[in-house]
């Protein structure tokens, strides 16, 4: 038997390029093989600390992004109307003049009129310097609309959250709760931990009305009703109150739950009490006093009571016992509601004390905390829990948030062996955060950061006159604590000239004409209105994108990005970095391949723009460019003395984090596979907020500058705050339609209300829809993507099998779903493993005809369809007419999943074409090829 | 299976073929000279002609030739042989009777049990396959044989024998058609053997929403409905028409020529049903013929 | 060739974790990049910007399954090549392009004698094979024989590119001939399984079943009840939980 002589070691390439894959923002390590200069094969950095050798389908499939028909080839002036996609090629140098033609006039007379707004981009830290350095309030990224809820719901309860900011102890953790995940930022690690918890014979439960993906993998699946996870969790803090399974020593040692709450009528009612220096007052069990509660000997009494006068000040944890021991949290009052058995969530709570108090963990590394008390062991609660956007893209998303890290407190499994625990730069008390700022002066510099944390009136964005400071109108009544700005509100205000009137758009890598916002007809119709005198209602609007998007037809002057293996690009220490929680990293990006098109990267242009502009920063006391490019900023520019966008091999090449600038820097980091990492000493690795070896390590890293350890705080100040005004205290006063629902929303204490009420049509829309990230596609990206493409080419809604069988739908059946905003008509399939009053779709599949170089047969802009159309910015009118955004009260996270929506089956369309037909763009880059066999 | 025109051209066309070379080559009918080059002309035309159409369905026609490597153990490998072989000897055979009237007989003879053995091989290649439990069963290569032997026997004007042997084709035929329909059950695959899964099991996503070669290729499903009504016209050409025929007017020319022309039309029909309502075990990961499975 | 060896020195293959595995096609694309840069013809897609089709010598399968009772499931379904030790895609090939390596086990093609007949895919129960529209060939899954003992990759990195990449773990690539190798051991404990057996392929690819699920509430429903104690209630009004408290505190 003869077999054919095989060659089993070929050879895989000429050269490996390290650097960071972009092909979603989880930032992993890619290992670029280059052969005969051309990208041959991607695979994971094996060294990488976040993904550690794996990669996702999106990232193995990088190649096909890289070469992709869709790529922008130069920079584009539109030449049709807005819409059609009629562009004719420019310079960079025109495409300049165009840009600085609108903006100039701009600065000089009121910033103000240029919006500046980005996407999941990873260089905010930059783009907001920029917009800064322009002077306008108006700029913010995608956090508004994205996940707003997660990250300012664990920053103010815990000076730090979920999203990629935190992570389970994997290895430690004997039971994981997930909580409204498909697929999250951190995608790989996520899968990774999964795979660890598995190994180790450890229990996942899901917490998702969808049972695919990682709830498919769980041990246990808790189907909840949409919108009602406060309800379970607050039941679940019922259940484990009552029988006592809480973690009294870390509550009253690392939380506010001693803290004593101010009893007095008036305008301090429910405040914390401080003493002069502000700091915050417990009951001492010793003296029998109130002290300051980080006083070195301080016995904190959570059951503490301080006589003062005729008003009795009580604990925190006083009124949170009376609150969450009412019956109405009792699993029987919240089953129906949440369509989940008394019984199972008993099971859940059960399994928490269980896992919590039986199986908890201890370390022996010693370590001091903040009051200077040496401790011998580190304790562990080993459950661990994570969450995402199913609990935070709803209107009560906040509140929920707050109450699943009340939950993760209260067991003391927060930073804890087993728990969850922070990555640097986190944790991070809320109130070392920079503040909002928006004062505006012609032809300067904004008087400071735009986003931030607000903690009281004092410090919303509003004019001398009440009104609105910012075109998103975020920090303002309607949502007073709106850290990341509400970018789904922009296109609408701009149109609306509702704050006020502006004048150029400028949007980076947002495809905001299409599955980025809500009501995307609405919103295609408002970028291409024009006005009484035939002229555009948002007179001009500048967008950056890489390909030949939905968006890039909605634009005047299209800047023309790279592929992210033809840039640098810095993943930093004062953005959204790639740390892990044994240590600070952050990576680069570097061009791998040079463009073989007229493209430039993003940042370079914003830079070649702002020296254009003399924005201050941009350029030197001559005028001159201060940065040749986007590279040349990343290695000499400084934030704070000594500290820039990168943390490594700084000075001589020595030092990390702080350090003189080192103009070898990107060598090193390429040399070292793109990323640079700084372990957390061991006896610094848990308790971070209160132990003083990470506090030190991070002040000399440079994290921040004085070491600010602080008590988790589950009495949200701020949120009383704002109550005390709507309630008439104070001079900054809400206006009075306002007033009830402050008051009603902003309880300093997790509280839940039904998010959905006012979307039901008075029972009319029963049903909620919802969408999921597909693993295996990035938002509208993903399309292009000649492998991904395949996998997910058309998104059915899901149905589940009362309303299948309730409209007695069959194989290959349609419906028109509609909401109080309208309607579509879409390819339905049957799924058993759903809640039952819950449909569902894979997040941004359908396409518009003529988008992403792909031919007009493209099933994407056939049977696809997008959810947004049924979305509205705006919720339904009420009786006074009044429209509020569709978005949290507190922080204005835009509410994606309080979609209520009927559905009637329809005999399915003749042309075969999912409903609303949203007509067809020109594409400025042509069609792709008919083949591929895409050899190097 | 997806019935594909090559391979249905292929198997009906050849199957007649080789059906008239294996009655030449008993010697029923002898001729010579003239007649007999029509005779050998037809033969050649539909053997030849079909096993082109399948050499058409070859995604890399160039590596045809090592088709003939594997006879030990490929049924299509002896097909090939057996196809070489049949159309040689009889070639020979022909010669002999065209050019000097003589008649080579144990060639003839030889040659005859080729042509059958290079029909019984195709059908083999088939009735091999577990995976098609439809084609997996005795009376595939039964009718295979029959279809070929009575084409032949109408073609070479054996009436008699060509009334038996369509009669025989018909019973093994509707036999082939009731087996067939309960060959998936039988076969025990289900979509629970196939996932190894417990509870009822079902597709619930594609590992791709578009189409991919194994969809085109395999999991092709005809309505049943229009099945029935196929099988009644196969049968019709096939059989019934053919029979009536040559009984009512006997054997001459026009009439036997519309018995081949319904005979061949028929034996198309069948072979594209044969493919059409074959269902191949893979099916069962993209969710199709769960109607089918044994219920367990 | 095409004649199955007697027995193989190894039986290489994969062991796919199916309690694991959460459908996320990175094994997919992984194999799609490395396989079209690698042995034999590229892995050619057609129409792939307008209504795609192409070739993949791995698809993740979803299925959903409804116990006897309790609530629905879904799981995912990785499926490429089994390797199996009765392959039947060897036997029927006419070209003897179609074959099973006696050192190690893996079914290959050698696409220099592959006429493009299709045959070996009708015969393959499990849609292992597909024949590429592009080259004419057939394509399978090579278990990456040229990565497994590729001496110009560092030796981490000599095993499969879609187990190399798999983020969740659910892929294993090893000997299953060894008994005491880490995959049959894995097997053994799981009790790996056979696709459709009743085929009598004998795959050497082996599948973990899902383990069990929705337990947690089980020892409630069963009359004696383990998890009770842990909910005991301290009390049961506010004023008695917070009498708990002061004497728990006193303890502390
Ligand atoms: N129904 C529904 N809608 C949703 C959501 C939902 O859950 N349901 N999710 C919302 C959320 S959280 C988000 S974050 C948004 C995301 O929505 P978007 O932020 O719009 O995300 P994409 O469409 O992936 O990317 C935007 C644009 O970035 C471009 N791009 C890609 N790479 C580059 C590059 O390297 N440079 C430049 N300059 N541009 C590039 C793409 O071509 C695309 O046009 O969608 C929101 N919309
Ligand atoms: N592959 C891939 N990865 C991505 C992205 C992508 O497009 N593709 N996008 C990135 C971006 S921008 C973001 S913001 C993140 C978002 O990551 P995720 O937070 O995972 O976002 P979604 O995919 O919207 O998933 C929301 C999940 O919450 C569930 N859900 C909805 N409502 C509720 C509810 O009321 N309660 C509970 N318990 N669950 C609910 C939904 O069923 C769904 O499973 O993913 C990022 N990562
Ligand atoms: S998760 Fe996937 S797409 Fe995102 S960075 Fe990592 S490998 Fe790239
Ligand atoms: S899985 Fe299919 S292709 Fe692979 S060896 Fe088995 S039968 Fe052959
Ligand atoms: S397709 Fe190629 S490998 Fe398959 S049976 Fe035909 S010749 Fe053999
Ligand atoms: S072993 Fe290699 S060829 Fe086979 S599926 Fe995995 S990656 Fe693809
Ligand atoms: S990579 Fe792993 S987890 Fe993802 S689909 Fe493949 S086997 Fe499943
Ligand atoms: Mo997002």
């Amino acid at each position: 038997m003869n077999q054919p002589v095989l060659n089993l070691s070929p050879k895989v390439s000429d050269e490996v390029r390290k650097t960071t894959c972009y092909m979603c923002a989880c930032r992993c390590g890619i290992d670029v093989h280059i052969k005969d200069g051309k990208v041959a094969y991607i695979e994971g950095n094996r060294d990488h600390p976040v993904n550690q050798g794996v990669l996702c389908a999106k990232g193995s499939a990088g190649i096909m992004q890289h070469n992709a028909p869709s790529r922008l080839r130069s920079p584009l002036k539109r030449v049709g109307e807005r819409g059609e996609g009629k562009f004719e090629e420019i310079s960079w140098d025109e495409a300049y003049d165009i840009a600085a033609g609108w903006l100039e006039p701009i600065r000089k007379e009121d910033p103000s009129k240029l919006a500046f707004f980005t996407g999941r981009d990873q260089s905010q830290s930059f783009t907001s310097w920029w917009a800064q350095a322009f002077g306008t309030p108006n700029y913010a990224a995608h956090g508004g609309f994205c996940s707003v809820n997660m990250a300012a719901g664990g920053i103010y309860t815990m000076g730090g959250a979920f999203w990629e900011f935190g992570q389970p102890d994997w290895d430690r953790t004997k039971l994981f709760i997930l909580f409204g995940v498909a697929e999250d930022h951190d995608s790989n690690p996520i899968k990774m931990g999964l795979g660890k918890i598995k190994k180790n014979g450890a229990k996942v439960v899901g917490v998702n009305p969808i049972r695919s993906g990682y709830n498919a993998v769980a041990d246990d699946w808790f189907g909840v009703t949409p919108g009602t996870d406060g309800l379970l969790i607050l039941s679940l803090v019922h259940c484990l109150l009552k029988a006592g399974k809480i973690d009294l020593t870390y509550l009253r040692d690392f939380t506010d739950a001693p803290v004593l709450i101010d009893e007095r009528e008036g305008p301090t009612k429910g405040l914390p009490l401080k003493d002069d220096d502000g700091h915050a007052l417990v009951w001492c069990r010793k003296e029998n006093r109130p002290r300051c509660y980080d006083a070195e000997d301080v016995d904190p009494d959570l059951n503490g009571a301080w006589e003062d006068g005729d008003v009795t000040h009580r604990t925190v944890f006083h009124a949170l016992a009376h609150k969450y021991l009412d019956p109405q949290y009792a699993p029987e009052a919240v089953a129906e509601r949440v369509v989940i058995s008394a019984t199972r969530i008993r099971g859940l709570a059960a399994e928490i004390a269980r896992v919590a108090f039986d199986e908890a963990i201890e370390l022996d590394h010693e370590w001091t905390d903040f009051r200077g008390r040496k401790h011998t062991k580190m304790v562990g609660r080993p459950v661990s829990m994570h969450a995402m956007r199913g609990i935070s893209a709803h209107a009560n998303g906040f509140q929920t948030c707050r109450a699943l890290h009340t939950l993760q407190i209260l067991i003391g499994s927060v930073e804890t062996p087993g728990g969850f625990r922070f990555k640097p730069p986190y944790p991070k008390s809320a109130k070392i955060h920079p503040k909002p700022h928006c004062k505006v002066t012609p032809g300067a510099p904004l008087d400071g950061p735009h986003l931030g944390f607000t903690h009281g009136p004092e410090d919303l964005c509003l004019r001398e006159d009440g009104t609105p400071a910012r075109i998103d109108k975020a920090y303002t009544w309607e949502n007073p604590m709106s850290s990341h700005g509400m970018m789904h509100m922009v296109i609408s205000n701009a149109h609306a000239g509702d704050p006020y009137k502006i004048d150029t758009l400028f949007l980076y890598m947002a495809n905001m004409a299409w599955n980025s916002s809500m009501n995307t007809s609405g919103t295609m119709k408002m970028l291409s209105d024009k006005d009484e005198n035939g002229d555009y209602v948002i007179p001009h609007i500048i967008y950056s994108d890489a390909y030949s998007s939905e968006m890039v037809a909605y634009a005047d002057l299209i800047l023309p990005d790279t592929t992210y293996l033809e840039r640098h690009d810095c993943i930093s220490l004062l953005d959204r970095p790639i740390c892990e929680a044994e240590a600070a990293a952050d990576a680069i990006r570097w061009p791998v391949v040079e463009p073989d098109r007229d493209v430039r990267g993003f940042q370079t242009a914003l830079i070649e723009l702002g020296s254009k502009m003399g924005l201050p920063g941009f350029v030197k006391d001559d005028g001159s460019p201060k940065f040749t490019d986007y590279a040349d900023y990343i290695v000499n520019h400084e934030r704070r003395p000594g500290i820039g966008p990168l943390m490594g091999w700084r000075g001589n090449g020595d030092d990390t984090g702080r350090g003189s600038v080192n103009p070898a820097q990107l060598d090193r980091y390429i040399e070292n596979g793109g990323f640079a990492i700084q372990h957390i000493p061991e006896n610094a690795q848990f308790y971070k907020p209160w132990n003083m070896a990470y506090q030190e390590w991070a002040v000399e890293i440079g994290l921040f500058d004085k070491a600010s350890p602080y008590l988790f705080t589950l009495w949200c100040e701020p949120l009383r705050k704002f109550q005390l005004a709507a309630e008439g205290h104070g001079d900054r006063q809400p206006p009075d339609h306002l007033r009830d629902r402050i008051k009603a929303t902003m309880d300093p204490l997790p509280i839940w209300w039904d998010p959905m009420e006012v979307h039901g049509g008075q029972g009319t829309f029963t049903v909620t829809a919802l969408t999921q990230r597909p693993m295996a596609m990035y938002h509208s990206w993903g399309t292009q993507n000649a492998w991904l493409r395949q996998i997910h080419g058309t998104n059915p809604l899901y149905v589940p099998t009362e309303i299948w069988e309730g409209q007695g739908f069959g194989d290959g059946d349609w419906a028109k779903v509609s909401s109080p905003h309208g309607d579509i008509t879409v390819p339905v399939v049957h799924m058993p493993a759903l809640n039952r009053n819950t449909v569902w779709t894979w997040n941004a599949i359908g396409k518009r005809k003529g988008a992403w170089a792909l031919h007009d047969t493209a099933p994407e802009a056939k049977e696809g369809f997008l959810l947004n159309h049924l979305i509205h910015e705006l919720l339904p009118p009420k009786q006074d007419g009044m429209r509020w955004s569709n978005s949290d009260p507190i922080t204005g996270q835009a509410a994606w999943f309080d979609l209520k929506v009927k559905i009637e089956r329809t005999p399915a369309p003749a042309d075969g074409r999912a409903k609303p037909d949203t007509g067809s763009q020109a594409s400025p880059v042509g069609k792709g090829p008919r083949t591929l066999a895409w050899e190097v | 299976m997806h019935p594909a025109p090559s391979v249905i051209l292929f198997s009906s066309l050849a199957g007649a073929g080789f059906g008239l070379l294996f009655f030449l080559g008993l010697g029923a009918p002898t001729y010579d000279g003239v007649i007999a080059f029509g005779f050998y002309v037809i033969a050649y035309a539909l053997a030849v002609g079909g096993l082109l159409c399948c050499v058409f369905h070859l995604g890399n026609k160039k590596n045809a030739i090592k088709s003939y490597s594997q006879w030990r153990t490929s049924w299509l490998s002896r097909e090939a042989w057996c196809a070489v072989g049949a159309l040689l000897t009889m070639g020979l055979f022909a010669l002999g009777q065209i050019f000097f009237s003589v008649n080579w007989q144990p060639l003839g003879f030889i040659g005859a049990m080729l042509s059958l053995g290079t029909v019984f091989t195709t059908s083999m290649i088939y009735a091999q396959l577990k995976t098609i439990p439809r084609w997996n069963q005795p009376a595939t290569p039964g009718f295979f044989l029959l279809a070929a032997l009575a084409g032949g026997a109408i073609l070479s004007a054996n009436i008699d024998m060509a009334l038996a042997l369509l009669a025989g084709l018909g019973a093994v035929t509707a036999f082939h058609w009731w087996k067939g329909d309960r060959r998936f059950a039988e076969a025990g695959s289900t979509i629970s053997s196939a996932t190894q899964l417990t509870g009822t099991v079902s597709l619930w996503e594609k590992p791709h929403t578009g189409q991919n070669y194994l969809t085109h290729e395999m999991v092709y499903q005809v309505g049943r409905k229009h099945a029935v009504k196929l099988r009644v016209i196969a049968m019709g050409l096939m059989v019934v028409l053919p029979l009536l025929v040559l009984l009512v007017f006997g054997p001459h020319h026009v009439p036997a020529a519309i018995a081949v022309l319904s005979h061949l039309a028929g034996v198309l029909v069948q072979r594209w049903l044969f493919f059409a309502e074959a269902e191949h075990v893979v099916g069962l990961y993209y969710g199709a013929h769960t109607d089918r499975q044994a219920v367990a | 060739m095409t004649a199955l060896p007697s027995s193989t020195d190894k039986k290489l293959g994969l062991v796919i974790d199916l309690d694991t595995c959460v459908g996320c096609h990175a094994c997919v694309t992984a194999c799609k990049g490395w396989n079209t840069q690698n042995y034999g013809a590229p892995l050619s897609d057609q129409d792939p910007y307008g209504t795609p089709s192409g070739t993949f010598l791995n698809r993740i399968h979803s299925f959903q399954t409804q116990p006897e009772t309790g609530l629905a499931r879904t799981t995912h379904f990785p499926k490429s090549c089994l390797h199996c030790e009765d392959a039947p895609c060897v036997t029927v090939c006419p070209t003897g392009a179609s074959y099973k390596r006696a050192e190690d086990g893996i079914v290959l093609v050698n696409e220099d004698a592959c006429m493009g007949c299709g045959l070996c895919a009708w015969a393959c129960p499990y849609g292992a094979r597909e024949l590429d529209q592009d080259a004419g060939v057939m394509k399978k899954c090579t278990l990456c024989v040229d990565r497994i003992y590729n001496e110009n990759l560092p030796e981490v990195d000599r095993q499969p590119a879609c187990v190399r990449t798999c983020p969740a773990g659910a892929r294993h690539f090893g000997d299953l001939g060894d008994p005491n190798s880490a995959v049959s051991q894995l097997v053994a404990d799981r009790g790996g399984v056979d696709l459709m057996p009743e085929q009598g392929t004998k795959p050497v690819n082996q599948y973990l079943p899902p383990r069990p699920r929705d337990t947690i509430s089980d020892v409630l429903e069963g009359d004696e009840d383990i998890l009770a104690p842990y909910l005991a209630p301290v009390a049961e009004e506010p004023k008695g939980f917070l009498g708990w408290l002061d004497k728990t505190l006193e303890k502390l």
